[in-house]
């Protein structure tokens, strides 16, 4: 819910940004800048992946003769559920290394002569087609990947033709002038990069349908369920706890600090004496409290939360929650100091000296002139508490266990670790998948910084 | 005659500015001889520091040294590795900085800081480099060296530091010092001191100063010759008397002119049109061509050569080119003999004119009385009040509509707080400030709101009085919605551009951000502003000390224009005492919390009476080089407004102090109608 209101405040900051010029400037500027471009696609195939994440369901089951009431069945499922079907539903036994088409461990296996043998058993599904897995495992790969990039490389052209025939109408140019403004990179939009980044991800989305169709992309974890799909899962995860610990998290930080920071005298006393008190609790205390008595309150109403999914949610939001009520302080710190630094300056005293109302100035002058230090804190954050929520799994606090999170993936392998040979492939997903998305999101707010200063040009 | 010390020649720096090249310097030469002061005299963004810096080959990374020389005693400085540059710099070439407050350590000691330098460029080790220090500090006039060897930076004040500074310059005797706006962030008094100091060691030691300065009455006070350099490039170069008595180039002439001062009242200030022009650009003409009264076609085509228009006096300019031996300039007016001659304030100015009945029987516009802020000092585990910074201790001042008051001291005597205290920015301890009538200080809330259209204030840095992240249209509405002018948005729109054309901006500017424009331009929107709700009065807080002198000259005629047309009062806060003498019509003298002197213009500045005005007034460099004057040298810094001296707050500074000087605050004496002093060497009379 809290995820579709957040969109629709973003569309509606979108339309209302169209009908201003002004308003409109900074993001053209964003537009320009190549590595704000390139990480904004990234970011937003990982937004994408979570959206669809969240649009939740339930199949209805057959109707029954004598029963003219739906029943749905009992498990939740998202629309990505659907588009990835095979690969939720493709169980392996336990672990298997990527493209692997024998299991990780050896079992007794009954030969067709009756005799029994120790060895590693077959998939049921990674790479089940091939007949001689030893001599066409190789080959299959390749040709199947080749078809993976030749369907990109059509994709990719097809996007460009569109590209280029809507620039030509939008510019008012020929189609052949446009390929060129594109190629030369002489257009104020970054065409060229843009393309190579959104051609890049129609290459791995390509792949990775593909391979994933036949093989185990990133192997099979414990119970055997496939690693990538749980990794493409736990974006879902991921984003809630980075967007919705800090939508919590940002009313206190940003109206305590810059209050305490303005008005001084007790205000500023009792705000600050709030946060030393509370950054001063260990935090992982206090999260786990607060889940334990949440997870006795939901143990006793059973009834009002009749599904897993709407369970495990529950307690991703009230994680979110507690998370943003312990972390606001450091931000509420920086603001504070920050704001005791600006009200000193001459266009708040030439406002005051204009009768201008406190929370006006707070509003008008103080609050755009510090939302570069949030900005960049947010983003720290954001890259903070998606690790935060790996080491609360690890404590046993965390999300829930049956829920996908790169947390519990990191707390799942760490045991494997020690064996040998070693069970790499879940932590390097996680972390991949964990690397990208941070460094994305960092990048992308860097640029957004830079576009929103009007000193910077 | 021997060759000089520093020889420059043709020396080129160009800034790398993103994708473009700002040629700072274009060819700069110049020479130095032993024991002599040159001046580089320009205003900012010129090129004068980075022409020092790129001396010292300290430039920013930006920035590099395309051609040119630098010798020093026949030694190319720029051909030299950069492990024996280290030893020059210090050594043979030092530095002293616009800001003392920034270029000292505060992390160290003054002793250890001056120490370092000893210890990289001489042989001095242990007992002998405290010796060192200790001789330094005697020598830089620091009392009780030996104690304040030891103290940290921030236990100095300004002019103090600026002496450690020197200190740590002289520390090896270089045969060049380079003097980067030595006294620029410095009072009047201290700057006199700094001055001082700066010549008699000069004459003691025999080095050579580069002294780069802004202010002609420091370079005439100093420099033996001058270098104008404009956008770049030396526009002319004399020694100091032919400098002072026969400036040649236009622009040099213009600088002159624009200097505010008592011969010009009543008078539009000379102002030069438009801006420096870019330096990114390739010139094909004279730099100074598009804004010079003077110009002609050639001016624009081609470069100008330089000229020899008598010995040792060149100019940049196609006027002396064409002529060769100059037609006689008419000399210049210069200012400062207005006192003396006693013609230039005699005269009526047209503002002063027979309308004005010297405020008889007319109710002040504005009335403080014995206005008081303190600040409380806490301390201690409970925030006990320990005590109190008396900022303004009993202040009361009169203004009429359409006069000005000018407010003067030096820094810290609490003249911005005067000025904030009548806004009800800062609440007054105590005192009444009464506003047409009304009293102000027991206003709260809507009350006080609805009443803040009638005065606005305008502040001495136009970087920080601009919200950077407002566009101007909106920074100068904000005062129209919070006070409720105009009603609709489009008649906001239309009156911020009327606004804007007020005070000579175009309509245009309206839709860019502040950090768009140059200071004088800021100054402009920030007047601008608070003119949108109509004020009565405007308090003044230097205005236009953060501005290079034309730019002060744009602004005055403004303030002035707009006092003659819609009848404004201005309270004129300043320690510039020639604006004073041009622009105000009162004037007030503050030490350290009080009023010491008042009465008009004429009375204060011709015939001063306390003590304090008078070492003011003579403490200021005249730029008129050949007047000689007798400057009252004053001891020591402002005491603490925490702590004032008992009795008189200025007798352990004055140098006429008597022994009952200790005892009481001294009354007011009244010598006329307007003027009065708080004096005991008049409380007989």
């Amino acid at each position: 819910m809290l995820l579709f209101l957040l969109l629709a405040g973003v569309a509606f900051y979108a339309w209302r940004v169209r009908q201003r010029e002004h308003l409109l400037q900074p993001w053209r500027r964003l537009m320009r800048s190549r590595s704000g471009m390139a990480s904004a696609v990234v970011l937003l195939a990982f937004v994408a992946v979570g959206v669809l994440d969240s649009l939740h369901f339930r199949l209805p089951l057959e109707r029954q003769a004598n029963n003219a009431r739906l029943h749905y069945a009992p498990d939740v499922l998202s629309v990505f559920d659907l588009l990835a079907g095979p690969l939720r539903k493709q169980l392996e036994k336990t672990y298997s290394a990527p493209f692997a088409v024998h299991l990780f461990t050896k079992e007794t296996i009954e030969l067709p002569g009756g005799k029994q043998a120790r060895d590693f058993p077959r998939l049921k599904y990674g790479g089940a087609h091939l007949r001689d897995p030893g001599a066409d495992r190789a080959a299959d790969i390749a040709v199947t990947a080749a078809t993976g990039a030749f369907y990109a490389l059509v994709l990719c052209a097809v996007m460009t033709a569109l590209l280029v025939l809507w620039l030509a109408r939008r510019r008012g140019v020929s189609p052949g002038t446009a390929w060129m403004l594109i190629r030369h990179g002489q257009d104020e939009i970054p065409w060229r990069t843009l393309l190579a980044a959104i051609g890049l991800l129609t290459l791995f989305v390509c792949l990775a349908a593909l391979l994933s169709a036949k093989y185990h992309l990133l192997g099979t974890d414990k119970v055997g369920q496939d690693v990538f799909y749980l990794a493409l899962k736990s974006i879902r995860t991921g984003l809630m706890i980075g967007t919705l610990t800090t939508l919590v998290m940002l009313p206190f930080a940003l109206l305590l600090g810059i209050m305490a920071g303005y008005f001084r005298g007790w205000v500023d006393d009792v705000i600050q004496y709030t946060y030393t008190t509370l950054s001063s609790i260990p935090g992982v205390l206090l999260i786990a409290a607060a889940v334990l008595i949440l997870q006795v309150y939901m143990d006793s109403n059973q009834d009002m939360f009749d599904t897993v999914a709407a369970r495990a949610d529950i307690r991703l939001l009230f994680l979110c929650i507690i998370l943003g009520v312990t972390s606001w302080t450091g931000l509420c710190r920086l603001l504070r100091g920050e704001a005791l630094k600006l009200r000193e300056m001459e266009f708040i005293q030439a406002a005051t000296a204009f009768g201008v109302g406190h929370f006006r100035i707070i509003a008008r002058h103080i609050l755009p002139n510090v939302m570069h230090i949030v900005l960049i804190s947010i983003v720290l954050d954001f890259s903070g508490l998606v690790l935060a929520e790996a080491v609360l799994s690890y404590v046993g606090v965390g999300v829930d266990p049956s829920m996908q999170s790169w947390g519990n993936m990191i707390n799942g392998a760490r045991l494997e670790m020690a064996r040998e040979p070693m069970v790499w492939w879940s932590l390097l997903a996680a972390f991949v998948f964990m690397f990208v998305l941070v460094l994305s999101a960092n990048l992308f707010s860097d640029r957004v910084r830079d576009a929103f200063d009007p000193r910077v040009k | 005659m021997k060759s000089p010390l520093l020889q420059v020649e043709n020396l080129k720096v160009r800034l790398d500015v993103g994708k473009t090249q700002v040629r700072a310097v274009d060819g700069v030469s110049f020479s130095i001889n032993r024991h002599e002061t040159f001046a580089l005299l320009g205003e900012s963004g010129c090129g004068k520091s980075m022409t020092a810096l790129s001396l010292m080959r300290l430039l920013p990374d930006a920035g590099r040294i395309v051609s040119g020389s630098v010798s020093l005693d026949g030694q190319d400085l720029l051909a030299l590795p950069e492990i024996a540059m280290r030893s020059v710099r210090g050594e043979r070439i030092a530095m002293i900085f616009q800001e003392p407050m920034n270029s000292l350590n505060p992390v160290m000691t003054v002793g250890q800081q001056i120490a370092e330098t000893l210890l990289r460029h001489t042989g001095l080790r242990g007992e002998a480099v405290q010796e060192r220090v200790l001789e330094l500090l005697d020598d830089v006039g620091i009392p009780d060296a030996k104690a304040r060897c030891n103290d940290y930076p921030f236990q100095f004040s300004g002019g103090m530091k600026q002496r450690v500074m020197i200190a740590i310059a002289l520390a090896c005797e270089p045969d060049l010092l380079i003097a980067d706006e030595p006294t620029t962030a410095l009072d009047v008094t201290i700057q006199a001191q700094v001055l001082d100091l700066l010549r008699r060691l000069q004459h003691e030691r025999g080095m050579a100063v580069l002294l780069i300065s802004h202010d002609l009455g420091v370079v005439a006070d100093m420099a033996q010759r001058v270098a104008v350099m404009y956008a770049g490039e030396i526009v002319e170069t004399a020694d100091r008397e032919a400098f002072f008595a026969h400036p040649q180039h236009p622009y040099t002439r213009k600088l002159f002119a624009s200097l505010p001062g008592a011969a010009r009242r009543g008078q539009q200030l000379e102002i030069i049109r438009g801006m420096v022009p870019r330096l990114d650009q390739e010139f094909s003409g004279c730099r100074f061509a598009g804004r010079c009264d003077s110009a002609w076609a050639r001016c624009h085509d081609s470069i100008p050569e330089w000229v020899e228009v008598a010995p040792g006096h060149g100019v940049r300019c196609h006027l002396f080119a064409a002529l060769q031996v100059s037609t006689p300039t008419p000399a210049l007016p210069l200012q400062g003999g207005g006192c003396e001659t006693g013609t230039a304030l005699s005269t009526p100015s047209p503002l002063q004119g027979e309308g004005w009945d010297g405020g008889e029987g007319v109710a002040p516009l504005l009335q403080v009385g014995d206005l008081k802020v303190h600040f409380p000092i806490h301390k201690g585990l409970f925030k006990r009040v320990a005590g109190h910074v008396m900022a303004v201790d009993g202040v009361s001042l009169a203004i009429h509509s359409g006069r000005t008051l000018a407010l003067v001291g030096e820094s810290g005597c609490g003249k911005t707080t005067v000025g904030k205290g009548i806004l009800q920015l800062i609440r007054p301890t105590a005192g009444s400030v009464r506003f047409a009538g009304e009293e102000l200080t027991r206003l709260k809330g809507a009350a006080l709101r609805a009443r803040r259209a009638n005065f606005q204030i305008v502040f001495q840095d136009p970087y920080s009085s601009l919200d950077p992240r407002m566009r101007v249209a909106d920074i100068i509405e904000e005062g129209m919605m919070a006070l409720g002018g105009a009603a609709t948005a489009s008649e906001r729109q239309s009156q911020v551009d009327s606004l804007l054309q007020q005070v000579g901006l175009s309509p245009d500017s309206k839709y860019r951000y502040p950090h768009e424009f140059s200071g004088g331009q800021r100054q402009r929107v920030a007047i601008a502003r608070a003119l949108g709700v109509k004020p009565k009065l405007i308090v003044c807080d230097e205005p236009t000390s953060a501005l290079d002198v034309s730019v002060q000259a744009q602004i005055l005629n403004l303030l002035k224009g707009l006092q003659d047309e819609l009848g404004l009062a201005y309270l004129f806060i300043t320690h510039n005492l020639a604006v004073v003498e041009y622009f105000a019509h009162e004037v007030a003298v503050m030490y350290l919390g009080r009023i010491v002197e008042r009465g008009t213009v004429e009375e204060v500045m011709c015939a001063p009476r306390h003590p304090y005005t008078q070492a003011l007034l003579s403490a200021v460099p005249a730029v008129d080089a050949g007047s000689s004057r007798e400057i009252i040298r004053l001891a020591g810094d402002l005491p603490s407004p925490a702590n004032p001296p008992a009795g008189c707050h200025f007798h352990p500074r004055c140098p006429q102090a008597m022994p009952s000087c200790r005892e009481s605050y001294p009354a007011e004496v009244v010598f006329s109608a307007t003027h009065s002093a708080n004096c005991l060497l008049f409380a007989g009379k």
